[in-house]
């Protein structure tokens, strides 16, 4: 069956491959510009999995992520953290924070769906 | 004439005392003859008796001046020597030698003490030899010291590097030139105080750096010297106030060995101040740009790999598959972009690597050709200067280049004359060093240009290239054919504007201010009240002010403000304040000639609101001096609801001061003081001249109360106070 999936990145050159990698992986898929709203959809719709970049304007991933993990009634969703930060530091901070995955850009579109598949357990 | 009393005595004691023997021997002759013999006897001597008493005279005048001589030769003549020798004795300074010589020469001496005189002449010669030699060693002693001063204070004020040398109390002892360009950027007023108010001898440093970060570093440095440390300084970053990067070093000042004990105790510290502001923002920036291209390429990458990937699918229709090349057209660009920004800054950047002075070029290119007509005995010329072309040269290495290629023309070539152009080239500088003649190959030049360079028997470790890559220029060999010229072209780095600026100020400090007084190494932070301190041991800013008229409570207002400043009994010249003021009102036609201050000299100037507590800044910490200073402070008082500043120091004023020390003399008025005094009057009525003129008599007049006892500021004040003049109100 279909699952949904938000991704939210504030660059669109990411949006336009992530949302047709999903589509294609056969997932209904809905977008996110920046921290605040994505919060918002994750409230609303209730996703599946989140694809969430670390730096947007506003609310940063990590907020996000943060503020989702604190909240009970979003307990099921998973998190996939996508960034151009590769210290170290931010890697354990995404999985401090709960991300239950965190990648770093460049990263391969074969793993990502692989990673997305094995979290939503369909693999 | 005055009679001598005792002279008096001498002559005449003899003859009455011979009449009184006289007298004495016949009563007691008679004393032993009987009645009828006495009679026989008297009337055998009463007719002779008139022979006796003409013997008597001769015999008292002849004994009389016998008394007199001998009173004169043995009482007066050696009182006499005593008094002169014992004057000559009180005489500290006296190298009156002729007052010694003249000794013996007195006609009325005997032989013993004429024979005492030589001998007080000799130990008289002999001890102003002693003094003056003493004299002679101290004047020599001083001078020495005086030019050993002198010598470090040149040092220092040549000095790139700022340099501040503050006593253990922080007061400020020497600075150089530097630092004062240093401490204007610091200032939050650097128009109006110009730094002034920050550096100064005997200001405090504590004005700029935090007390306990200097104290940290001082205990600091007082460890590593317990510790036998070589070299035990330290050093600290901050940020002032007007938000510039200071790294301080802190280097400590000890007392010279034998001074007082085996361990050198500290005396003092020296600050040496380099602002890295810019070299911190540079960082900063390019820390910036560096994370910017990792984290943004790894966007970029991101992206651009999703996309490729995406491609890959067989499934991609046409509109999906514009949109992924476009995502990649797009990041591509913006890659490059990226890349080209960095590489601009790195290029920006590198240019800071080697060490790199400012230096006028037509000073450089005249420079090159003295040093090449030196060593080669060919003819070097300045042809084409731009002479207000600064450049930041590593002068020594590409000194050494130049005269390299030169020997190397006159060597292989045969070539008689070179002459040196410089012009500017968009950015940068181009310095050419032209010759005509043989033609030569570029296979020469580049050979030329990779060898080490050789100057007489020195060869350096660097290639001509090394030396131009230090300067991030370049170099090249060209060919003019029209004009059968060949150069050698360098691109040179040009100096900034503001460096610029810098460097002319220290170039054109030509009379070298007096920026040190060792003097104040002893003095130590006063434990008594400053009431009870002596004025030449206090910091004084004597000030004046030009106003639009005389009456301050009928709204006239400051249109000047000039100060200068008196430490440790010296006036420091070089110290000082002077700002116009724009008073919001018209001048008063009556005062112009006065000030000679226009309503159009002072329009866009500051106003009183900013001035004041720049000067309130500049007076920090000191005694207040003016002439008629009631009036002055009058005009201060006011301006304190305005300002907020409010000047409560003590003040002193000249006039008073004039008062208490003449009090018989009609005119108090500075003019009339300065000539009384002897103070040499130059440029009056402007605020900061009639400042100086009045700290100049205000330095005289502090002896002369000394000499009526008041030495103390509190004593000094509380006799002002008594004087008529301090009953004249404002």
């Amino acid at each position: 069956m279909s699952k949904k999936i938000l991704i939210a990145d504030d660059e669109p050159n990411i949006l336009i491959s992530l949302e047709f990698l999903m589509q294609r992986e056969g997932h209904a898929v809905s977008l996110a510009r920046d921290g605040d709203e994505a919060l918002a959809a994750i409230r609303a719709q209730r996703p599946d999995l989140v694809l969430l970049d670390v730096m947007m304007p506003g609310r940063s991933g990590f907020d996000v992520c943060q503020a989702v993990r604190a909240d009970p009634d979003l307990a099921g969703v998973k998190i996939v953290m996508l960034t151009a930060k590769g210290r170290d530091t931010d890697v354990a901070k995404g999985t401090a924070l709960g991300a239950d995955a965190y990648l770093t850009k460049p990263f391969s579109t074969h793993e990502l769906a692989a990673r997305v598949r094995e979290l939503l357990g369909l693999a | 004439m005055k009679v001598d009393r005792r002279e008096l005595v001498a002559t005449l004691v003899p003859g009455i005392a011979l009449a009184l023997v006289g007298l004495a021997v016949a009563a007691l002759f008679a004393a032993t003859l009987d009645p009828q013999e006495r009679s026989a006897l008297a009337s055998m001597l009463a007719p002779r008796a008139a022979l006796l008493l003409p013997l008597w005279l001769v015999l008292a005048a002849a004994f009389g001046a016998l008394g007199r001589m001998a009173y004169l030769r043995w009482v007066l003549a050696p009182e006499r020597l005593a008094e002169r020798a014992g004057a000559l004795l009180a005489a500290t300074s006296g190298l009156d030698t002729d007052a010694g010589r003249a000794f013996a020469a007195s006609p009325d001496l005997g032989a013993g003490l004429r024979r005492l005189a030589h001998v007080i002449e000799g130990f008289v010669g002999q001890r102003e030899a002693l003094r003056r030699d003493v004299h002679a060693r101290i004047r020599d002693a001083s001078r020495e010291i005086e030019q050993e001063r002198s010598r470090l204070a040149a040092l220092m004020a040549e000095l790139s590097q700022s340099v501040v040398v503050c006593n253990l109390d922080g007061r400020i002892l020497l600075y150089n030139n530097r630092a004062r360009l240093q401490f204007r950027a610091l200032s939050s007023a650097p128009r109006l105080a110009d730094g002034g108010e920050l550096i100064g001898l005997g200001r405090s440093i504590y004005a700029v750096f935090d007390h306990q970060l200097v104290a940290h570093a001082l205990e600091r440095v007082q460890q590593r010297l317990e510790r036998g440390a070589a070299n035990p300084s330290a050093q600290f970053v901050t940020a002032t106030r007007t938000g510039q990067l200071l790294r301080v070093q802190v280097a400590p000042v000890r007392a010279a060995a034998g001074d007082g004990g085996g361990d050198a105790e500290l005396s003092g510290f020296v600050l040496m101040l380099d602002n890295i502001t810019r070299d911190f923002a540079d960082e900063s920036r390019r820390d910036l740009l560096l994370h910017a291209l990792t984290e943004g390429s790894r966007a970029s990458l991101g992206n651009l790999l999703a996309a490729v990937e995406m491609l890959d699918y067989p499934d991609v229709d046409a509109s999906a598959r514009e949109r992924f090349h476009r995502v990649i057209r797009d990041e591509v660009k913006a890659m490059s972009a990226r890349l080209r920004e960095l590489s601009t800054h790195a290029a920006e950047t590198q240019k800071t690597r080697w060490p790199l002075e400012d230096m006028l070029g037509a000073d450089f290119v005249s420079a090159a050709a003295r040093r090449i007509e030196a060593r080669l005995g060919c003819r070097a010329a300045a042809g084409a200067v731009d002479d207000d072309l600064w450049l930041r040269l590593d002068s020594y290495s590409l000194l050494q280049a130049l005269v390299h290629l030169a020997a190397r023309l006159v060597d292989e070539y045969g070539v008689r004359l070179i002459t040196l152009r410089l012009a500017r080239a968009g950015v940068r500088a181009q310095l050419d060093l032209v010759w005509s003649g043989p033609v030569m190959s570029t296979e020469t030049a580049v050979a030329w240009e990779t060898e080490p360079i050789t100057v007489g028997d020195e060869t350096l470790a660097l290639t001509l290239r090394d030396v131009v890559e230090r300067h991030d220029g370049a170099c090249w060999f060209e060919r003019e054919r029209v004009r059968q010229e060949s150069f050698f072209r360098f691109l040179l780095p040009v100096a900034g504007a503001g460096e610029q600026l810098e460097a002319a100020q220290v170039v054109r400090g030509a009379s070298r201010p007096e920026y040190y007084d060792f003097d104040l190494f002893r003095t130590s932070e006063p434990t008594r009240e400053l009431a009870e301190r002596p004025l030449n041991e206090l910091t004084f800013t004597v000030f004046d002010c030009e106003t639009t008229g005389l009456d301050p409570s009928a709204g006239d207002e400051i249109i000047q403000i000039g100060a200068t400043r008196i430490v440790n009994g010296k006036l420091r010249r070089h110290e000082c304040f002077e700002q116009l003021v724009d008073p919001k009102r018209p001048i008063s036609g009556a005062s112009i000639p006065i000030h000679g201050i226009r309503a159009d000299m002072v329009a866009g100037q500051p106003t009183i609101e900013s001035v004041l507590p720049a000067f309130h800044a500049f007076a920090h910490d000191t005694v207040l001096v003016g002439h008629n200073a009631a009036f002055d402070m009058r005009f201060l008082q006011l301006k304190e609801a305005a300002t907020g500043v409010v000047f409560d120091q003590p003040v002193l004023d000249t006039l008073l001061l004039s008062a208490l020390v003449h009090p018989q003399q009609p005119s108090h008025e500075l003019e009339a003081i300065a000539e009384r005094l002897g103070v040499a009057v130059l440029g009056r009525h402007t605020a900061l001249g009639d400042a100086i003129v009045t700290a100049e008599v205000f330095l005289k007049l502090v002896p002369l109360l000394a000499e009526r006892g008041l030495r103390t500021l509190g004593q000094v004040r509380e006799a002002a106070q008594k004087t008529y003049y301090a009953r004249l109100t404002y």
